[in-house]
């Protein structure tokens, strides 16, 4: 479960200050598939980068699974994003040198988990989202969606409470956009978490829950 | 902290992102390691080389490994046929060459017609009575002839020339030193010795690295001894080469025990070296070790450089690593051991072109200064010392940059904000 409140968080540039979110009370429940949805600059992503833990809110509270996480240290909060969430970012943000085994298998190792049995959840891992055949190609070598699907596969290996997604379709021709939402659909019916952000609307529908944000404050949840 | 996970991970990077990075790339840093370790290594060495060159000229071309010399208070060696029948007995000797010493003044052109304000055609020379045949097989005296040819022992009333007796090989005119015009094998000149005067014919001119040898008249010893009117076999000076192996300071040390320093100083090639050319071998391995230094910055501001740009280009990865929970130790683990590979690839590859190329092909054509025939002086230990200096301080430079990239925000490093 994630909770926040009264979350801002502002950006300076030389003397002046723009608060981007303006006071945000959210909370997601185990289990949820949730959308966040907004017009660009609406602070959509600003928000998801804040309750995922990748940046530092201004002020405000967020606690995942009863874990107040603005107490916790950088390193600390490297270790909860490890352990416990999972990224899924709008250009795959694959490791170029590493094949798409490598890139699921190096957060599972970074994890302590021995090698055999890393590479096979990994391998696992690439099998259900469709791209057995390609475990040792690089990123470079795999189409848009087949990055997408590996980054998933990369995001899902260690079954993280909650998955996070930010424009996942964006860069992707309608074909894989389905393929990668029908992924996200099935996960969520084996009870995976799931924060998306998007503001493609067909593919926001398909949450369960869509919290829509403008000008930094939550306007309506769906 | 860097715990063994952290190692994993970035061992785990390092070894893929060496593999699929752009083998130009690769090429191109391990080059700049290969010419660092080149620079630390081989400028000093050719420095201390240059010197030791000198060294081992002396060595080989007078001293050989032990000098027996006439003692200060004295003249000659006393009783030296007993001193030579000791070196006979000592089977680590291999052989020796007894010199006769003496001053003498040369002359040429004499019968020529001189005007009234003309400047003879003479020099001041040391010369030196040997037999041939044992000068030859101690220094190699023949090796060094450059025009003529070699004296015999039956060789009667002719002379080796050393080159800086003649104008020809030393052009230099000063109020203090003068030398030969006109002479080649064949000329004749007269030598003026205790009074004596003697017109010998030049059979050959020698020239070498050494001052001493260059500034000589060599005959053979009989017609030394006759000429000086010795009646003594005492000589001035032996010079004893020993078998290959052989420790020249146990060979010296058995000859003062056997009484031979009551009557002659008995040095090692080592001992007799003068105190300048100790002071000259430490002065240029200090300019020596203050180039390396400079080289060892550059090659650290270089690496620095390298790894900089490599992160700073691979920030956006290095934050996606970070959000995906890869600590930020085994990220810098991940560009030490980069480092430690271009620095240890670079020395290993500098150590091989070091020791199987460089150092036995200068050591089989010596580069030719004028004064010795310069090696490369390049002892293991001080390499391993300086390829330690390079890799440490190598590390250092890849360690830095790969800290102050892995230190910056993670949102804004994924996302390529300042």
């Amino acid at each position: 479960m994630i909770e926040t409140k009264n979350l801002k968080r502002s950006f300076k540039n030389g003397e002046a200050e723009t608060l981007v979110l303006k006071g945000v009370d959210l909370r997601v429940e185990t289990g949820e598939f949730v959308a966040i949805m907004g017009r660009s600059g609406a602070g959509k992503s600003t928000l998801m980068y804040q309750i995922s833990l990748l940046d530092e809110p201004t002020s405000g509270e967020i606690k995942i699974d009863d874990v107040d996480t603005h107490l916790m240290s950088p390193e600390e909060k490297t270790q909860f994003r490890l352990q416990k969430l999972g990224y899924v970012f709008q250009d795959y943000a694959l490791i170029p040198e590493l094949t798409a085994l490598e890139n699921v298998v190096l957060p599972l190792l970074m994890r302590g988990m021995g090698k055999k049995e890393a590479y096979l959840l990994a391998a696992e891992s690439l099998e259900k989202v469709g791209l057995r055949d390609h475990i040792k190609q690089l990123p470079s070598q795999l189409s848009g969606g087949e990055q997408q699907r590996a980054s998933i596969a990369r995001a899902i290996a260690h079954k993280p409470d909650i998955l996070f997604a930010d424009e996942p379709t964006a860069n992707l021709d309608n074909e894989s956009s389905k393929t990668v939402m029908s992924l996200f659909l099935e996960l969520h019916k084996e009870g995976q978490t799931i924060v998306m952000v998007t503001h493609e609307e067909q593919y926001g529908r398909m949450a369960e829950k869509i919290i829509r944000i403008d000008d930094g404050q939550i306007i309506g949840i769906e | 902290m860097f715990s063994a996970l952290n190692y994993r991970i970035g061992f785990f990077l390092a070894v893929r992102q060496i593999r699929r990075s752009s083998i130009w790339t690769n090429t191109l840093i391990v080059s700049v390691m290969i010419l660092t370790f080149l620079n630390l290594v081989v400028v000093s060495g050719i420095l201390v080389g240059l010197i030791q060159g000198a060294v081992d000229a002396v060595r080989l071309h007078y001293t050989s490994d032990i000098i027996i010399s006439t003692p200060t208070s004295k003249s000659s060696i006393e009783n030296s046929p007993a001193v030579i029948a000791a070196l006979a007995a000592d089977p680590r000797i291999d052989s020796y060459s007894s010199r006769y010493l003496e001053g003498a003044t040369v002359e040429a052109g004499y019968k020529e017609q001189h005007k009234d304000n003309e400047k003879p055609n003479i020099a001041s020379a040391g010369v030196s009575g040997i037999n041939p045949q044992t000068e030859d097989r101690v220094t190699g005296l023949s090796t060094y002839l450059v025009e003529g040819s070699y004296l015999l022992p039956t060789d009667y009333d002719q002379v080796l020339v050393g080159a800086y007796l003649l104008k020809k090989y030393l052009p230099i005119d000063s109020p203090g030193f003068s030398t030969l015009e006109g002479v080649a094998p064949g000329t004749k000149i007269r030598l003026t010795l205790n009074g004596v005067q003697r017109e010998v014919t030049v059979k050959g001119i020698i020239k070498s690295k050494i001052d001493e040898i260059n500034m000589r008249i060599f005959m053979t010893d009989s017609q030394l001894r006759s000429l000086a009117g010795r009646s003594t076999y005492n000589v001035n000076e032996i010079a004893v080469k020993l078998k290959p192996g052989v420790d020249p300071n146990a060979v010296r040390d058995a000859l003062i025990g056997q009484g031979l320093s009551r009557v002659a100083k008995v040095q090692t090639y080592a001992d007799a070296e003068p105190k300048f050319i100790k002071d000259m071998i430490a002065t240029f391995a200090l300019l020596g070790n203050m180039i390396s230094s400079i080289g060892l910055v550059v090659a650290s501001i270089t690496i620095f450089i390298v790894i900089f740009i490599n992160a700073i280009t691979r920030r956006k990865f290095i934050g996606i690593l970070k959000g995906i929970g890869i600590s930020g130790e085994a990220i810098e683990i991940s560009y030490i051991l980069q480092s430690f590979f271009y620095a240890i690839t670079g020395s290993i590859i500098g150590l091989i072109i070091v020791y199987a190329v460089l150092q036995p092909l200068i050591a089989a054509h010596p580069i030719n200064f004028p004064f010795s025939d310069g090696i490369l002086v390049a002892p293991l230990s001080s390499t391993f010392l300086r390829m330690s200096l390079l890799i440490v301080a190598t590390i250092f430079a890849g360690y830095i940059p790969a800290r102050m990239i892995v230190r910056k925000n993670t949102l804004d490093s994924i996302l390529g904000r300042n």
